[in-house]
């Protein structure tokens, strides 16, 4: 069988190995590790200012703009269990990689996506926003928490939880997503329509 | 009181005043009360949520003696437990004392519970075990098993799936799958070992009657439509590379994918005529998914020419079986309705994994688990979703009162679409026939009153 071999990670996906899950799954644990906490204020309002870029990105429907915030290589993961669990081995919530990523905005983009037509009006609200430090100077991890607020059909619902940013700086001081986790507070329960980008 | 036959705990009386089901369903359409009226779905509780098997758990969610799993048979609180001696029961999760649910967690392990009101406690097979200061009690409450919990009186599994009923007068499980048997058997034979368990779930909702999500399980008609947006995700790399749901393009009831219905409400969509007999041939027409090039890299290396048959198993098998009232299995899911009210209705799609307990895997259970939870999400995240909308816009069209017919006519009046044999009718990939068959067997069931016998008796 013959798939074509090209590793660019918008039409492939071998980067999502079962080290590239091992490392994920362990990339995301360690909130508890208070000496990692970043107190340089500056640090701290980098990354408060891009994940609200992040937020008002989606609010806007800004979907390709919100893509090239991430890495090529990139995991967007919302666990389906309130442990988080390990992807390899239970159903998520949503788990994509950087083509996949991309399959969902294409698909909301068909205009025939009926679970978001209408679009959803969506309002994000970042908080709590905290850094730590990893091993690798360049790579933080950010913890915050959020409220989107979705108007459709005549109703406002709340998504709450809180997400986890792994964030890598880039060249010129900025940063880019490596992997995002969002952890949903209502996970594991049935949720109704659940077609917005979290 | 515990004869073998228990005076009934509830007897619904007969049809509620002024429903004429006969009138209400037609040979090629039903009316809009069966999806809008609080007093049919009342009705449907018991009549068909109590007097016909309804699924109510998969073994793998109740695997050792004394796990449990908490759920509901229509509204009734549940909780499935294989008790201290392994047999598996369906435990009424309703205190005998003053009603308070007993058991809160979604699923554990306990040997009996205790009500966090009053402290009555229970043993896991629904006995009393005992009350706080029993000599406030002119009387000894264990002593007749008066005061037991409610259990359902028949449960019985067929290959890992557990069903429930309250009535007594159902024929055996077995019987009541009939021909459905086959499928789920090879449903499940393409796994080692013959099953597989489950590994949690996308779990969704839609506002509306829970018949609107099995009127579309075996719905070949609206898929080019409804799934617009995923086809064209689907095909996004290619002009038409026959992947996946693109199948139904062109002229669907011209093809190999028949819609076959099996009796008792279920009914099976077979789309393997579609498949090359030989390994690897499923995976070749699963769609894209996140590190099936990496995985699939790893396993051609370990495996060589073995790795086509291990990729099938993470491929979703185009299979599409329907046991009425609330069971759908389709590719890899276990998908489940629950009722929640005339209204509203859960769908839990769990996910399922391979075992492998004799090795036949070679080691590559846990790559092709990987593969395989990945394979199951993208469908309800991209293309349930759309489904779901459109049952809500359904239940908001059906507000129209005078408007009063949801037809079902696709196919009736064509017999040439159709062939006959040993019970099961078959007809192309877009026709009705299952909706209006499904509908004499919901007929029948909804006027037949039988009387429902919930039990506190600790039998087997
Ligand atoms: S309600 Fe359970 S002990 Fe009183
Ligand atoms: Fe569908």
């Amino acid at each position: 069988m013959t798939r074509a071999a090209n590793v660019n990670p918008s039409v492939s996906s071998y980067y999502v190995t079962d080290d590239f899950y091992q490392a994920l799954v362990e990339a995301f644990t360690g909130w508890d590790r208070d000496d990692r906490a970043i107190a340089d204020p500056a640090v701290r309002d980098s990354c408060r200012a891009f994940l609200e870029r992040e937020a008002r990105y989606l609010d806007q429907g800004r979907h390709e703009d919100w893509l090239a915030l991430y890495v090529p290589e990139c995991a967007y993961w919302v666990p389906g269990t309130a442990d988080r669990g390990d992807p390899r081995r239970e159903i998520t919530f949503s788990f994509h990689d950087r083509r996949q990523m991309e399959d969902r905005v294409y698909r909301l983009a068909t205009g025939y996506a009926w679970s978001q037509q209408p679009v959803s009006r969506t309002v994000r609200m970042v908080s709590n926003v905290e850094a730590f430090a990893t091993d690798d100077p360049d790579v933080v991890m950010v913890r915050s928490n959020f409220q989107v607020t979705e108007f459709r059909d005549g109703d406002i619902r709340l998504w709450t939880g809180w997400s986890g940013h792994r964030l890598r700086r880039r060249d010129g001081g900025d940063w880019l997503i490596a992997a995002k986790q969002v952890n949903l507070i209502d996970c594991d329960q049935n949720i109704r329509n659940p077609s917005i980008t979290l | 009181m515990m004869g073998t036959r228990q005076q009934p705990i509830f007897a619904p009386g007969p049809a509620a005043p002024g429903y004429d089901f006969d009138a209400l369903i037609r040979e090629d359409k039903v009316h809009r009360l069966l999806y809008t009226d609080p007093n049919i779905f009342a009705l449907e509780l018991t009549r068909i949520f109590g007097g016909t098997w309804v699924y109510l758990a998969h073994e793998s969610q109740v695997p050792e003696p004394n796990d449990f799993f908490r759920t509901r048979l229509g509204l009734r609180p549940i909780i499935v437990v294989r008790d201290r001696n392994g047999v598996v029961r369906a435990l009424y999760n309703r205190c005998t004392h003053r009603g308070a649910t007993i058991c809160r967690q979604a699923r554990g392990s306990a040997k009996a519970f205790q009500c966090p009101y009053h402290g009555w406690t229970y043993h896991n097979t629904g006995e009393l075990a005992g009350v706080p200061w029993p000599e406030g009690y002119p009387s000894d409450h264990h002593a007749n098993g008066e005061f037991n919990l409610v259990q359902v009186p028949r449960v019985e599994s067929y290959r890992g799936f557990i069903f429930g009923t309250l009535n007594p007068d159902a024929p055996a499980l077995v019987d009541h799958l009939g021909p459905a048997r086959r499928p789920v058997d090879e449903w499940l034979d393409r796994n080692p070992g013959g099953k597989v368990v489950m590994r949690e779930a996308n779990r969704m909702k839609f506002r509306g009657n829970w018949k609107l999500a099995y009127d579309n399980s075996g719905d070949g008609y609206h898929v080019v439509f409804s799934h617009r947006s995923l086809l064209m995700m689907e095909n996004r790399f290619s002009d038409d590379d026959g992947k996946g749901m693109a199948y139904y393009k062109q002229q669907p009831d011209a093809g190999p994918i028949k819609i076959h219905y099996l009796g008792n409400g279920h009914h099976f969509k077979d789309k393997r005529f579609t498949l090359d007999q030989r390994p690897g041939a499923l995976w070749e027409i699963e769609g894209v998914h996140p590190g099936m090039e990496g995985y699939e890299a790893a396993l051609r290396a370990e495996h060589g020419d073995d790795a086509d048959r291990l990729l099938d198993l993470a491929a979703s098998v185009p299979m599409n079986i329907n046991i009425f009232p609330n069971l759908l299995i389709l590719g890899n899911h276990i998908q489940v309705l629950e009722p929640l009210s005339v209204d509203e209705t859960a769908t839990t799609w769990y996910g399922t994994a391979v075992v492998d307990e004799t090795g036949e895997l070679n080691g590559a259970a846990d790559a092709i688990n990987a593969l395989r939870m990945r394979t199951q999400e993208q469908f309800p995240l991209f293309g349930e979703v759309d489904d779901l909308t459109n049952f809500e816009e359904i239940q908001a069209g059906l507000a129209a009162e005078e408007d009063e017919w949801v037809y079902m006519d696709r196919g009736f009046g064509l017999p040439e679409r159709f062939s006959e044999a040993d019970g099961v009718i078959s007809g192309p990939a877009t026709d009705e026939v299952f909706m209006r068959e499904y509908m004499k067997a919901y007929k029948a069931l909804m006027t037949a009153a039988p009387e429902l016998a919930p039990t506190r008796e600790v039998r087997r």
